[in-house]
């Protein structure tokens, strides 16, 4: 085949490497729940009801929270000094993996964590921790937090990455010049055009936040725990009969995220009809500014504090000494725990950067040569295709990896290196192709034009024009990807079969044995990986073309 | 036989006539396409240069010193193009920008070497090779945009609105310096323009995008 013809093929074979494993995947995971009468089991297990409801009542509460919070943020502040600080500080946190920020909020609200050392003795009288239930509470209200944490981030980005076409300025000033207040003016004027950009994401942040299974595992209850964290038990469980009982409760769990998905729908059509009454009336809402604005800022501060607390703490514990109850710092500092840690640590830190390396990269490859197609040979993805681009992130993990897993097992690859990494692909694919899709398509196209007029083919326009042109965005959608990978706890654990161990997976196993000097050097490293691969996004570009003011970001 | 020729160039969208030139350009010469803005001028000029989207159809040919160009990618057309901005690029030296013009043919990292310095030597901009394009001036960059295109040998140019990014005191000596090196390597030549003084000095003909004259003065 010439490279024209493999470069054609190319939008296919990605939609079909990501699109393919979920299928397959949902099909393998559902089969058995019809099987062994595991639904019939299912509904007899006493802690269904509580289960499901913990779910739903997380999932949707920590996305109701988040969105609240990044709309609040940009309707009340966006264009403001504060806003801008909040987002410098708010968007390196989209890096930190979900385990080590439940690690770091566990690390901070237990009650032998730092905020009950800081206060101890003096406000609370406590002089050894107290026997509450802060962490893993019953009502799920510490996971829900988390979730909340690491949501606010991915959605407040995401809203400004829509921000563009939705001509924002001159519609605020526009509803300004009517005499409408800036949240009202936003609400009415800019969401309506934003919304359709930003729904996928949304879903995607519901249905992962009703499933998240490592922040569960930190942060949310046990006994029951939430419906996915159980099933992830019965999975991984080495009694087979449970094996149907799993699958039925990966179906129930699909159907309750599509259920919550409907539920989302019709809100959003409901806010919408109303939001058009709201407008019909003429009424300009300029009170909401006074609130509003004050209560977005707090929150968004708030979620960088808790996260930066967090951080500090994970770092804190992992090289403390000896360090008891109530001290607010350890006695010394050291690298007892590392010392300690380093037989583990080492090849695990070598495996998870070998993952995200080889998805990373391959991920890129393939969204490079679908955007190429793309422009070489004019194709115009339609709306389906941007769907199954967010298949993988919309679809509950639990329902299809187990199934994936399952074919794993019998075609032998189970348990490789390769078959994880393929696994990561999955997730890491489009995430990738969203954060390169809008600067290769905002790419000046004359300097094709001005390329192919000098008789450059369209191979050395792409590897000597756009390919170094676009050279941090590229750099910084591969960081993208492997911080994505870095983050991956159950395509890990169960594509990789117990036998492939990541920072993830072990910082998560290790989180109930409660060695916090252990957990926090996974942490650690599991933290350090994606903010060194950004780095180097960052500081290969600017080293190439150091003496290219043409080059330089914003230019 | 050399020089361009609009052998009934026709292009069409939905059924509409946008561009009809039928004209023969000979070397050395400077055809000007002029009209306002949505009159069909940039039709006119994707269709020559063939960057024509699949919106629009094209009838009737056009060739190039006896070589038919209908049909041909734009890099095999060897019609070589000015643009309104200077487009050079961004990440490469301004001796970069010029040696990515350069025929592969020429081999040997002197012999390219001394080709880009004698074509900057021959724009003023001696020395000039490893400065960042960024650095320039307007006029600068408008010298190294023409030198560049006319290193990849062009048999023919295309001169997209060129000068009118230029303040007027600079616009008058690009003017004449590009039109003197077109007559110097007696190419064809098209300009694209809706400002008449630009045509005067082109000194060639004038016709509108559907090929019919345009009397001097407008």
């Amino acid at each position: 085949m010439t490279a024209d013809g493999v470069l054609r093929f190319a939008p296919r074979l990605t939609l079909l490497l990501m699109a393919g494993p979920v299928i397959a995947g949902l099909a393998g995971t559902l089969r058995p729940a019809f099987e062994a009468d595991g639904m019939a089991r299912l509904l007899d297990w006493p802690g269904l009801p509580r289960a499901a409801a913990l779910s739903l009542g997380t999932g949707i509460a920590s996305t109701l929270l988040s969105l609240a919070i990044a709309l609040g943020l940009v309707a009340a502040l966006q264009g403001g000094r504060l806003f801008a600080l909040i987002l410098r500080l708010l968007s390196p946190l989209l890096a930190v993996p979900h385990a080590a920020a439940a690690l770091g909020l566990a690390f901070l609200l237990a009650p032998s964590g730092w905020i009950a050392r800081v206060l101890s003795p003096w406000a609370t009288g406590w002089t050894e921790p107290p026997d509450l239930l802060i962490l893993n509470d019953p009502a799920g209200l510490a996971l829900t937090a988390g979730l909340v944490l690491k949501e606010v981030p991915f959605l407040l980005l995401i809203l400004i990455a829509a921000l563009p076409q939705a001509d924002a300025p001159r519609r605020l000033m526009l509803m300004a010049s009517l005499g409408y207040g800036r949240v009202a003016g936003w609400m009415l004027a800019v969401l309506p055009a934003v919304w359709p950009q930003m729904r996928p994401a949304v879903y995607a942040v519901l249905a992962y936040s009703m499933t998240a299974v490592d922040m569960a595992i930190v942060l949310g209850p046990a006994l029951p725990p939430t419906l996915s964290a159980q099933l992830v038990l019965w999975m991984t469980s080495p009694d087979l009969s449970i094996h149907p009982v799993a699958a039925a409760g990966a179906l129930v769990q699909l159907g309750l995220v599509l259920a919550a998905l409907a539920l989302l729908r019709c809100a959003e059509t409901g806010l919408a009809r109303l939001g058009c009454r709201l407008a019909l009336t003429g009424r300009r809402e300029i009170w909401a500014d006074r609130w509003l604005g004050p209560l977005a800022a707090g929150a968004g501060l708030l979620v960088v504090l808790v996260m930066a607390g967090g951080m500090a703490g994970l770092a804190l514990w992992s090289f403390a000494g000896p360090w008891v109850f109530p001290d607010a710092l350890p006695e010394r500092l050291g690298l007892d725990a590392w010392a300690r840690a380093a037989p583990g640590l080492g090849p695990a830190a070598l495996e998870t950067l070998l993952l995200a390396a080889l998805s990373a990269a391959l991920a890129t490859g393939l969204v490079l040569a679908c955007l190429e197609a793309e422009s070489r040979f004019g194709l115009k993805p339609g709306g389906g295709a941007l769907w199954l681009l967010w298949l993988p992130l919309i679809m509950p993990q639990v329902a299809f990896l187990p199934g994936l897993a399952e074919l794993g097992l019998r075609s032998g690859v189970e348990g490789s290196t390769g078959a994880v990494a393929a696994a990561h692909l999955v997730f890491v694919l489009p995430y990738v192709f969203l954060s390169l899709a809008a600067p290769w398509r905002a790419w000046d196209s004359r300097i094709a034009v001005a390329g192919a007029a000098l008789g450059a083919t369209p191979g050395r326009i792409f590897w000597q024009l756009r390919l170094p042109m676009l050279l941090r965005p590229i750099l910084t959608a591969a960081a993208v990807g492997f911080a994505v990978s870095v983050g991956q706890y159950l395509p890990t654990l169960l594509i990789g079969g117990g036998r492939v161990t990541t920072l993830t997976t072990e910082a998560v196993a290790l989180s109930s044995g409660g060695n916090r000097r252990i957990i926090g050097t996974y942490a650690m490293l599991q933290l350090a990986l994606p903010l060194f691969a950004f780095a180097l996004a960052l500081a290969l570009p600017a080293a190439l073309f150091r003496n290219r003011a043409g080059m330089r970001p914003g230019a | 036989m050399s020089g361009l020729v609009l052998d009934r160039l026709e292009v069409r969208a939905k059924g509409m006539l946008i561009v009809a030139l039928d004209a023969v350009v000979n070397p050395g010469e400077v055809l000007t396409i002029m009209g306002p803005s949505g009159s069909g001028k940039s039709t006119a000029l994707a269709a020559i240069i063939g960057t024509l989207g699949p919106e629009f159809s094209l009838s009737g040919r056009l060739v190039l010193d006896g070589r038919d160009l209908t049909g041909l990618p734009t890099r095999a057309r060897r019609v070589g193009l000015l643009f309104q901005d200077d487009v050079l690029f961004p990440h490469l030296s301004v001796g970069g920008n010029l040696a990515f013009a350069l025929p592969a043919a020429l081999r040997g990292r002197r012999a390219r070497r001394a080709a880009v310095e004698a074509a900057l030597a021959k724009a003023d901009l001696a020395g000039f090779a490893d400065r960042d394009p960024a650095t320039l001036s307007g006029g600068e960059r408008a010298r190294v945009a023409l030198m560049r295109t006319l290193l990849a040998e062009p048999r023919a140019l295309l001169l997209d609105e060129p000068f009118s990014r230029l303040d007027a005191g600079l616009r008058d000596r690009i003017r004449a310096f590009v039109l003197d090196l077109i007559r110097a390597a007696q190419i064809p030549a098209i300009l694209v323009t809706h400002h008449a003084d630009d045509a005067q000095a082109a000194g060639g003909r004038i016709l509108d995008p559907l090929g019919r004259p345009v009397p001097p003065g407008t």
